[in-house]
């Protein structure tokens, strides 16, 4: 039967069309010459190479000598990385819109985005406005920045707010958390089903990776205001565990061969004493590969009543993290300032809200997930937020595998991204460390290993924990390095003395082979790709799925899939069984 | 045409009112509308015009004009004008209101949305002291007692107690109706009060001396609080109490406390409220919004430029004050000198002072087939209508993103189109303002 449906976008659609469509077509050949290499992934520490880029991709030195490039940058004296990799950020969705929606009052103190014939206008602070993120993110030298916590409902926003954020590639965690019908399977002893429906999950909201938030502890917050106190409090009405949604889920990603392991915020984020749920968490896996997210906020020691028990438990938990290759970590630093809290951890959002006595915004997301935004500010002088800071440096100095281990603020919630030149800093120089460590309460130098830890950073291994080791974790096999096929994404640093400095101001930013930055100033603005993954799934189980689906959800089954061309420009990353 | 070929749409969402139910069915013959179902007096008008050729067309002066006559006038228009204000959006989708956001962008103009005289001290109460939300699904499986208050949803939102707060059956709520206890607070007894439980009759203007007293009721069972003109203290304690026992509590609120006088700090001591709450139990509030996509155009406003509703752009870089950026008030000062309206049903919204002034100015409506402007437009262009010519998203109340399709032809530009047109074509005329420097 013929059914009548629109016609090809009709005239005034077509001409528009033509003059809107940006793309990175025939860009020609890029040859950066001269500068000191820093590409980790392929064994070069600080060599001078010059590096081909065509068509957005790094390609091999063409075999004849006399190739010239279409343009040639003279990175001479240079230091050139490839584009940094943020794996653990909030960037886009409800909950960082929210939380933009909620603070106007900091955007008036920070500074604008003005438009220009290249640049959309925008606000900053913590929560930058979505072209504003893509911008800052290009300035600092990042080309890629993975969205932590997205509630699969709310999939089609963040595409849609990815669309607007320029430049960066991009994808999005999934939360699976506190998931209805994952506990409901697990309960009912169908593994299966969990994996089918993990995977039809990932398709439907076109995600990247699985997401665990304080497992069953969100729930338990929205049947009554409380928590689970740790891995095997019993979820009321699921008769699950944390430490079999870990698992399981854990085991799924596995299973479907997913290129990102389970990603996992722990049970009791922030609580005194929560180092022994978090140990918990890391043997819970039993192997498994997984990733535990902002391990800062989640190696405590002490006792929850008693703020003066609080203490470091790092190198408890560095201990087992060094001899377990299966676990990869983030750290979630957090940095002295004004910030936002955000976090798919409802309960966690209360306590704060408590805590610092500031707004709240809480929002519950029907079978899928919590929320919790609040204002907050980490100083100095408090021996609680200054321990913090310091068990954050503690894990980057006492970690021995850096391949294993990634920069992270857990932006806004430890600080914004913009604090990473800041990190890098104190991690070269153990002298930065001093300064701050003088000025804090006393007391924190007793209450961890800070003071006594003379590490610091090389630049090959500031390039690990920024680039290669987050993109290796990723399973991104064309991000984080500079060998031929990876993504022409290249970070180029004029090296001086103020370490900070040198990384707030790359000198060129190329993204997909295009210079983006050049000194400091925005040159051209592409768009960027959504990373994205589609594992097979067993379709046998989908009516089940749709059954329960139907009966549960306050919207239609149908609707609640991304369809495929709502992805703005989607690179699909296969299983790692398919390479 | 030839014979039109009937089919059926399912899973059609219905953006009449901010509950946007996506379970709607449409029959059609050809491009024309035959059956819509379920029954919905809200989804039965917006499709109505649909089951007949829309013949409405673009105009320039009152009189019938070619869309490229239209679209010359309209670019005209915003070239000769130095303080433009665009307007309205919450009967558009996300590809139209990012061409709203960019267009404005571009010329310097004002931008707000209808929520600046609806929901908008709402925005500005949660800006003060945050919300404890929730999505719909959430309500309709968890929450044993429902309020409303200030708002009247048997007639703005005709299905939301079947599909949301009232009637479902869920897990924890086996009965339905019968599990639940809804409560209506309004100033007088409306159709919602007679299909309630329970009704609350709030002395007029009186709900933040209401509100304060559950506060303190909240804090302290024992407190002592004083009657509020009919309310007895026994019958505020008895409410006190229901608020806190219940398992998982919602409080949906209307205009009649967001427009109430000082509408935002009501709404303020209403999540103060509702966050205190969550010290006893469970509780959660939600704007009842009114237009289709109403909360789709906030939100695009905010993640392109940081600020929910009245952003001047006039300095290359959003600003963000309501009442001095609100176009209610804006043209009741005469400060704008223009108006490009994206959907101007919602210009009866505006205060007789702010219509007047409009006449005045020249009005640029981009409206619906079937949408008649109370306030006669310099330039009318007709645009293709989302979820019926055009995909698009449309945000429900709660911010859940619902797919809107195009299920039929039509030969009318989208909005986008149009917006993206007039931005195309105002590339370099309009003279930019210089950067000003903190």
């Amino acid at each position: 039967m013929m059914i009548c449906r629109p016609e090809a976008t009709p005239g005034w659609d077509a001409i528009l069309a033509t003059a809107t469509v940006r793309t990175h077509a025939n860009m020609g050949l890029l040859k950066i010459t001269g500068g000191k290499v820093y590409d980790p992934t392929n064994g070069i520490n600080g060599e001078i190479r010059d590096l081909w880029i065509q068509d957005g991709q790094v390609i091999a030195a063409p075999l004849d000598p006399a190739a010239k490039g279409d343009l040639t940058l003279d990175a001479t004296g240079m230091i050139i990385m490839p584009g940094g990799v943020d794996m653990h950020c909030h960037i886009a969705g409800p909950k960082v819109n929210a939380a933009r929606k909620m603070r106007p009052e900091e955007k008036r103190t920070s500074p604008m985005v003005h438009r220009t014939l290249l640049q959309r206008s925008g606000t900053t602070g913590s929560v930058p406005s979505t072209f504003a993120t893509g911008y800052l993110y290009a300035g600092l030298g990042y080309t890629t920045a993975f969205d932590a916590a997205v509630p699969p409902i709310a999939a089609r926003h963040v595409h849609e707010e990815f669309e607007d954020t320029p430049i960066i590639d991009k994808g999005f965690y999934v939360l699976m958390g506190n998931n209805h019908y994952i506990m409901k399977q697990i309960a009912a002893n169908e593994p299966q089903r969990v994996k089918a429906y993990i995977a039809w999950l990932l398709n439907a909201s076109k995600g990247y990776a699985c997401k665990l938030v304080n497992p069953g502890g969100v729930e338990v917050w929205k049947q009554g205001g409380h928590n689970v106190s740790g891995l095997d409090d019993n979820v009321d009405r699921f008769n699950v565990t944390a430490r079999q949604i870990i698992r399981e889920v854990a085991r799924c990603a596995n299973e479907l061969q997913l290129p990102h392991p389970v990603h996992i915020h722990c049970n009791n984020l922030g609580m005194p004493g929560n180092w022994t749920t978090t140990l918990d968490t890391m043997q819970s896996l039993e192997g498994h590969r997984g990733h535990l997210t902002h391990i800062q906020f989640h190696s405590y020691g002490g006792n929850p009543d008693e703020q003066s028990t609080f203490c470091s438990k790092v190198p408890e938990l560095v201990d087992y993290f060094n001899t377990h290759e299966n676990l990869t970590l983030d750290v979630g630093q957090v940095m002295f300032g004004p910030t936002t809290s955000m976090t798919g951890d409802g309960p966690l959002g209360y306590y704060l809200h408590k805590v610092f006595g500031r707004k709240w915004f809480s929002a519950d997301t029907e079978m899928e997930a919590g929320c919790g935004i609040v204002p907050v500010e980490y100083r100095d002088k408090s021996f609680v937020h200054a321990l913090q800071w310091a068990i954050g440096l503690e894990w980057y100095l006492l970690a021995q595998d850096p391949w294993r281990i990634a920069m992270s603020t857990d932006h806004p919630n430890g600080g914004s991204f913009l604090a990473y030149p800041e990190i890098i800093a104190l991690l070269m120089d153990r002298t930065r460390r001093e300064e701050v460590l003088a000025r804090v309460p006393e007391k924190v130098l007793a209450s961890c290993t800070l003071k006594d830890i003379t590490r610091e950073y090389t630049l090959n291994e500031i390039t690990i924990i920024t680039r290669a080791a987050p993109a290796r974790i990723l399973g991104l096999k064309h991000k984080g390095h500079l060998g031929p096929g990876a993504d022409g994404d290249v970070t180029i640093y004029q090296p001086q003395s103020d370490l900070q400095k040198m990384f707030e101001l790359p000198r060129y930013v190329i993204a997909r082979g295009e210079v983006i930055v050049d000194d400091g100033e925005i040159k051209k603005v592409v768009d960027g790709r959504l990373h994205h993954v589609a594992p097979t799934y067993d379709e046998a189980c989908v009516p089940d799925i749709q059954k329960w689906f139907e009966a549960s959800y306050s919207m239609q089954f149908r609707n609640y899939h991304v369809e495929s061309d709502h992805m703005h420009n989607p690179v699909l990353i296969g299983t790692n069984e398919a390479g | 045409m030839n014979a039109a070929v009937q089919r059926t749409e399912t899973d059609v969402a219905c953006t009449a009112c901010g509950c946007v139910c996506d379970d709607l069915t449409l029959q059609f013959e050809g491009d024309l509308i035959t059956q819509v179902g379920p029954d919905c007096p809200l989804a039965a008008a917006w499709f109505e015009p649909f089951r007949r050729p829309m013949t409405a067309g673009h105009k320039v002066q009152g009189q019938p004009a070619e869309l490229e006559e239209a679209i010359a006038q309209a670019a005209e228009i915003l070239a000769q004008s130095h303080a433009p204000l665009i307007y309205g959006l919450s009967r558009s989708s996300s590809p139209g209101q990012r061409a709203a956001v960019a267009l404005a962008e571009q010329i310097g103009a004002t931008i707000d949305t209808t929520a600046s005289v609806c929901h908008g001290p709402s925005i500005m109460a949660i800006q003060m002291v945050g919300e404890s939300t929730s999505t719909l699904g959430e309500i309709r499986e968890r929450a044993d007692l429902v309020l409303f208050w200030g708002a009247n949803p048997v007639v703005s939102h005709p299905r939301h107690f079947e599909r949301y707060s009232v009637d479902p059956v869920s897990e924890l709520l086996p009965r339905g109706r019968a599990d639940r206890h809804v409560i209506v607070l309004n100033d007088h007894a409306n159709e919602t009060a007679l299909a309630a439980h329970q009704f609350v009759l709030v002395p007029e203007g009186q709900d933040y001396e209401l509100i304060t007293r559950l506060r303190a009721l909240t804090h302290n069972p024992q407190a002592e609080v004083h009657p509020l003109g009919e309310l007895t203290v026994d019958a505020i304690r008895k409410l006190a109490g229901q608020l806190a026992s219940c398992r998982y509590g919602v409080v949906f609120f209307g205009l009649g406390l967001a427009q109430s006088r000082l509408g935002h700090l009501v709404v303020a001591e209403l999540l103060r409220l509702v966050a205190d709450l969550n010290a006893r139990t469970r509780f959660v509030a939600r704007r009842l919004r009114i237009p289709g996509d109403v909360a789709g155009a906030d939100s695009i406003l905010c993640w392109q430029t940081g600020f929910p509703f009245a952003v001047n752009l006039g300095r290359r870089h959003p600003r963000y004050n309501p009442g001095e950026f609100s176009a209610e008030g804006l043209l009741e000062r005469g400060e704008v000198d223009c108006c490009l309206m994206i959907g101007s049903e919602s210009l009866n919204d505006f205060s007789p002072q702010a219509r007047q002034q409009l006449a005045t100015i020249p009005l640029i409506s981009l409206d619906y087939p079937h949408v008649r402007s109370i306030v006669p437009a310099q330039v009318r262009i007709t645009t293709a209508v989302y979820g019926v010519h055009r995909s698009g998203t449309a945000y429900r109340m709660d911010e859940v993103p619902l797919p809107l399709r195009a299920l039929c032809h039509s030969s009318l530009p989208s909005d986008e189109t149009v917006l993206q047109t007039l931005q195309h074509r105002l590339a370099g005329t309009v003279p930019q303002p210089p950067i000003l420097r903190r």
